[in-house]
């Protein structure tokens, strides 16, 4: 049985696919067979992260509507083994995603691989809905700023009173927070909210901080997940993530700005 | 709320919220039912004077042949109490009730289940005033003479944004935090053993004697019976600390928990 992660986070642009690219790539690089689902229906963009667009037959609604197979519509990664995309559709509506199809596409996924991670579209609609309803278990991405922490606290909501698990009386789905985007720097001048108020407001267990940083956006526009980047804070934290998310136990890292010594700003490191 | 007063009509229809005492009826044979109707009422003959009734068939177990309503609505009458209608019930039951010209009134078994499954529920208060048209007589309106002591509805887990949790006949008690944009009420107290940060109603079917205690005061806004208090106004005093709040000469009033 594979574990079903879904990536979420009501809000828009704080980072839902940065994170699923990454966290399937990590992943996938410990050796676990891993194949992560774009659910953005209209908007896919977890291809285009990937680097993969150029290879897009086939997509998620023409498996779940029987006009391909699910292998024809597996996307193989190039640089990492056992890791499998299945793309987003750009010119269906959501509505084609079906709970009975979504439903016959994890079952068959579930029969081969050991994780599916689930990137949930922006907003708390079908679509949202449809990628969080099979979930064992969340990751929800959070900035750290008020809205974005209120609309993660409503898709918690959600996940307690609409998926799967809540509507069969099993084991709540477990929670993880990822915030991303943090600028120590910013949060000692007090313009963002720290880890500590984000942690209190969602009662949620951390898995790991993401910092601010440039390198994010630049694997992004070249189309590769960041976690790649293994020199980069960034890339490091994911791979924290990862470990944290496999159970292991990793002391959390650039939660605190870190003070330039006297030749690295000599230098400009 | 401004009344239209151009209006040449007669009458307006406006959606009430009243409370009624429900009979859990479990079978029914006529003699039987005025003996224990009789010691009932005998126990606290001032507050069945009068009374509308509805009789409850969700836990009914006898044979539908035995549900002689125009037996069972004289015997209430001969004690003053009116049966205004019947809550659940098969449709063989209710087809029975209508011929004794009683009301039809949604089953009680259903309405809770909805409300224990935590409402995704978007319209606030209007909609959990108008859901509560019938509910059994309530603990704390009244010293209760039938069943007291019911325990209070207990919720462990965060209220999250966009949640609502009704306890609908008594006390609620909440174990984590109330989230902004989430919504809690209850007819009688409502406890929050952690930050109230959205909205609580407690005392909704009109108890002026419920309290709101919580661990850090914090809420959006704050009822009781119908008085409420927003944000802003929750600011000047017991903001971020542990407070009850209770009416006092109908205000709403906050006190630190360590004065009360």
């Amino acid at each position: 049985m594979a574990r079903i992660i879904v990536v979420t986070s009501g809000k828009g642009g704080v980072g839902k696919t940065t994170t699923s690219a990454s966290i399937s790539t990590g992943l996938a690089r410990r050796g676990h067979k891993t194949v992560v689902i774009d659910f953005d229906v209209g908007l896919r963009n977890l291809d285009l992260i990937m680097n993969c667009e150029r290879r897009v037959v086939y997509d998620f609604v023409n498996v779940i509507q029987g006009d391909a197979t699910l292998n024809q519509a597996l996307i193989r990664d190039k640089r990492v083994e056992s890791l499998y995309i299945l793309p987003a559709s750009q010119t269906r509506e959501k509505e084609a995603l079906t709970k009975d199809g979504v439903e016959a596409v994890i079952n068959e996924l579930s029969e081969t691989f050991d994780y599916i991670v689930c990137d949930s579209p922006a907003g708390i609609e079908h679509g949202a809905q449809m990628a969080l309803y099979y979930a064992d278990e969340a990751i929800v991405v959070t900035n750290p700023e008020v809205s974005s922490v209120r609309d993660s606290d409503r898709i918690l909501g959600i996940l307690q009173s609409k998926s799967r698990r809540a509507e069969m009386g099993q084991d709540p789905v477990k929670e993880h927070l990822l915030l991303t985007r943090y600028d120590p720097i910013r949060v000692e001048k007090g313009e963002m909210l720290s880890v500590g108020d984000v942690e209190e407001i969602l009662a949620i267990p951390l898995l790991g901080v993401i910092p601010e940083s440039q390198v994010v956006l630049n694997a992004s526009n070249q189309g590769t997940p960041v976690i790649l980047e293994d020199e980069s804070d960034a890339g490091q934290a994911y791979d924290d993530a990862v470990a944290r998310l496999l159970g292991e136990e990793r002391e959390h890292r650039f939660m605190t700005a870190q003070k330039k010594g006297f030749f690295a700003r000599m230098f400009k490191g | 709320m401004s009344q239209d007063t151009q209006t040449a009509a007669s009458f307006q229809l406006k959606s009430a919220s009243v409370s009624l005492t429900a009979l859990e009826l479990y079978h029914f044979d006529p003699d039987d039912f005025e003996a224990t109707l009789r010691d009932k009422i005998s126990q606290a003959p001032g507050f069945f004077r009068d009374i509308p009734l509805i009789i409850s068939l969700d836990k009914y177990e006898g044979p539908n042949a035995e549900l002689d309503f125009f037996k069972l609505i004289g015997s209430c009458r001969r004690h003053g109490i009116q049966v205004v209608g019947v809550r659940g019930g098969d449709d063989d039951q209710r087809r029975l009730a209508r011929n004794a010209a009683l009301a039809l009134l949604p089953g009680g078994g259903r309405r809770d289940s909805n409300r224990n499954a935590q409402s995704e529920d978007d319209n606030g208060d209007e909609s959990a005033a108008a859901n509560e048209t019938v509910t059994e007589s309530p603990a704390a309106a009244e010293p209760a003479p039938v069943e007291s002591g019911k325990p209070a509805k207990i919720i462990n887990q965060p209220v999250r944004s966009g949640q609502q949790i009704c306890a609908p006949d008594g006390d609620l008690v909440i174990l984590a935090p109330v989230q902004a944009g989430a919504e809690v009420l209850a007819a009688g107290n409502i406890h929050v053993y952690g930050p109230l940060r959205g909205r609580a109603l407690a005392g909704i079917h009109g108890a002026t004697e419920a309290r709101v205690f919580c661990q850090s005061l914090e809420a959006e806004l704050v009822s009781i019976a119908g008085h409420y208090k927003i944000s802003e106004d929750l600011q000047e005093n017991g903001w971020k600390s542990p407070v009850q709040l209770q009416l006092k000469d109908e205000v709403l009033v906050a006190t630190p928990l360590d004065k009360a």
